[in-house]
């Protein structure tokens, strides 16, 4: 099982703690990552990338063992420390606005 | 005994008001979805538990939420809202060709017979459609695909379509407004569309009187007549009473006939409400005084509607959605102010009081008056 943090609105939209557990098979990459997300929690469709574009949206970013994945490519394989459910992926939000 | 609730959107989250036919003593529940901002939120007239809100922020994009109980329970439906076919292109604020972007719901209007019909209007202005509660939504094309199209350009607030009017003696009659392209109809259900903007004189464009490129700000009707419109735009009060095809200023003897808000009176259909604002520079009151202006002739005759509201050092805004009236014998007028206040008056504007002083800065208020 691999680990996701998500932000604060979205675990209140999705009504989940801190972190999900998601079960993927491998290759794991973000793209995996968020289809399976989608697939769980179909009310998160739309609020981490574009729904036309499939992009990341503008105020999230990714973080994978401390390395910001934000522009990698969606089909890169993410490290086996989070692939493999040792360390959690981690969507974070901007910190901006009022 | 009737009641009254009041559906509140504003910058941080949903509240929702209620009293008794009295309007004296408010329930404040909310907030709900804190922390994202409401644009609008409105219910069925059919079913009126049935609720439609609008979610967004700048992070995580566009939700749609619904609500089946008057709003003490919310779920979220659908939120894809996908324009038809290829984009195209609008004018940005410098003239250039810009595509059409997918921003943010900014006025949900429920359909006046199905609880499960509604249509939504957005930024980058288009009307969208759904049928399902929500659930699947689909762009009424022929709005966007009108050949004035690539000329619209954005307000300061965006290019949004954010008045939707449904007539209730004609099925297949709505109109829409978008700042700033103007107001447009529809007689065939939406299948196509035509620019009601003749009359309107806007001096900051490159031809006053062109069909479309006025920033109207908002429109409204009185369900007994919808022939009469009544507009408020970003300068000057208008009025036409042939269906939007002419207008005529109405603005007469107003401090300052710039503006958002304007609704009219649930009984009296010559009866108008707006809020002058000073001017599109300086968004709040003249001389730092709240005050709703009332005409009782259709407009060029209008009054100062000041008892309970703050007479200076006032400096709030208030929206175009941020006006609406109950339906009770004595009609309740409300509005939502910039600086999280909601005021009502209870005796069709003659006085008034806050329901709540402290909220987030209100995007929308819409009432419901309920059996």
């Amino acid at each position: 099982m691999m680990r996701v943090v998500l932000p604060q609105h979205l675990r209140t939209l999705a009504g989940v703690g801190a972190e999900i557990s998601l079960e993927i098979s491998a290759p794991i990459t973000i793209r995996r990552v968020l289809d399976a997300i989608e697939a769980s929690y179909p009310m998160l469709r739309g609020t981490i990338r574009d729904y036309s574009t499939g992009q990341r949206r503008a105020f999230l970013r990714f973080f994978a063992c401390e390395e910001d994945w934000s522009h990698e490519p969606l089909d890169k394989e993410l490290p086996a420390p989070v692939a493999d459910g040792r360390e959690p992926l981690l969507i974070i939000g901007a910190i901006a606005g009022g | 005994m009737s009641s009254v609730r009041v559906l509140v959107g504003t910058k941080k989250g949903a509240f929702v008001l209620t009293a008794d036919g009295a309007r004296k003593d408010w329930k404040v529940s909310g907030p709900f979805f804190a922390g994202w901002e409401i644009y609008h939120l409105k219910g069925s007239p059919v079913d009126p538990n049935r609720l439609y809100a609008s979610q967004s922020n700048s992070w995580f994009g566009q939700l749609i939420q619904r609500s089946d109980d008057g709003g003490s329970s919310w779920e979220p439906v659908g939120n894809k809202f996908a324009y038809d076919g290829v984009p195209g292109t609008h004018q940005w604020y410098d003239g250039t060709p810009h595509p059409w972007e997918f921003k943010r719901v900014w006025h949900l209007e429920p359909s006046l017979t199905d609880a499960e019909t509604v249509y939504a209007g957005v930024e980058d202005a288009a009307l969208f459609k759904s049928t399902d509660g929500g659930a699947n939504w689909s762009e009424l094309a022929g709005l966007r695909g009108h050949g004035s199209g690539p000329h619209w350009q954005p307000g300061a607030g965006g290019m949004c379509l954010h008045t939707i009017i449904l007539d209730p003696a004609n099925a297949g009659r709505m109109y829409i407004a978008i700042s700033a392209a103007g107001t447009f109809r529809t007689d065939d259900a939406g299948a196509s569309w035509k620019p009601i903007n003749k009359g309107l004189v806007s001096g900051t464009m490159p031809d006053p009187t062109a069909e479309v490129g006025h920033c109207v700000h908002h429109v409204t009707m009185h369900r007994a007549r919808p022939d009469v419109l009544f507009m408020q735009k970003h300068w000057d009060v208008m009025r036409s009473d042939d269906a939007g095809d002419n207008w005529h200023e109405v603005s007469g003897n107003l401090p300052t006939d710039f503006g958002f808000a304007i609704d009219v009176h649930a009984h009296e259909p010559e009866t108008l409400y707006v809020v002058p604002i000073k001017s599109d520079s300086e968004h709040y009151p003249l001389e730092g005084k709240l005050q709703v202006w009332r005409s009782r002739t259709g407009g060029n005759e209008w009054e100062p509607l000041t008892k309970g509201l703050p007479q200076q050092d006032c400096y709030v805004n208030v929206l175009r959605d941020a006006m609406s009236v109950d339906t009770l014998d004595e009609c309740g007028v409300y509005f939502g102010t910039s600086g999280g206040q909601v005021y009502a008056s209870s005796n069709a504007g003659d006085t008034w009081a806050p329901i709540v002083r402290d909220l987030p800065a209100v995007m929308s208020v819409e009432v419901q008056t309920l059996p």
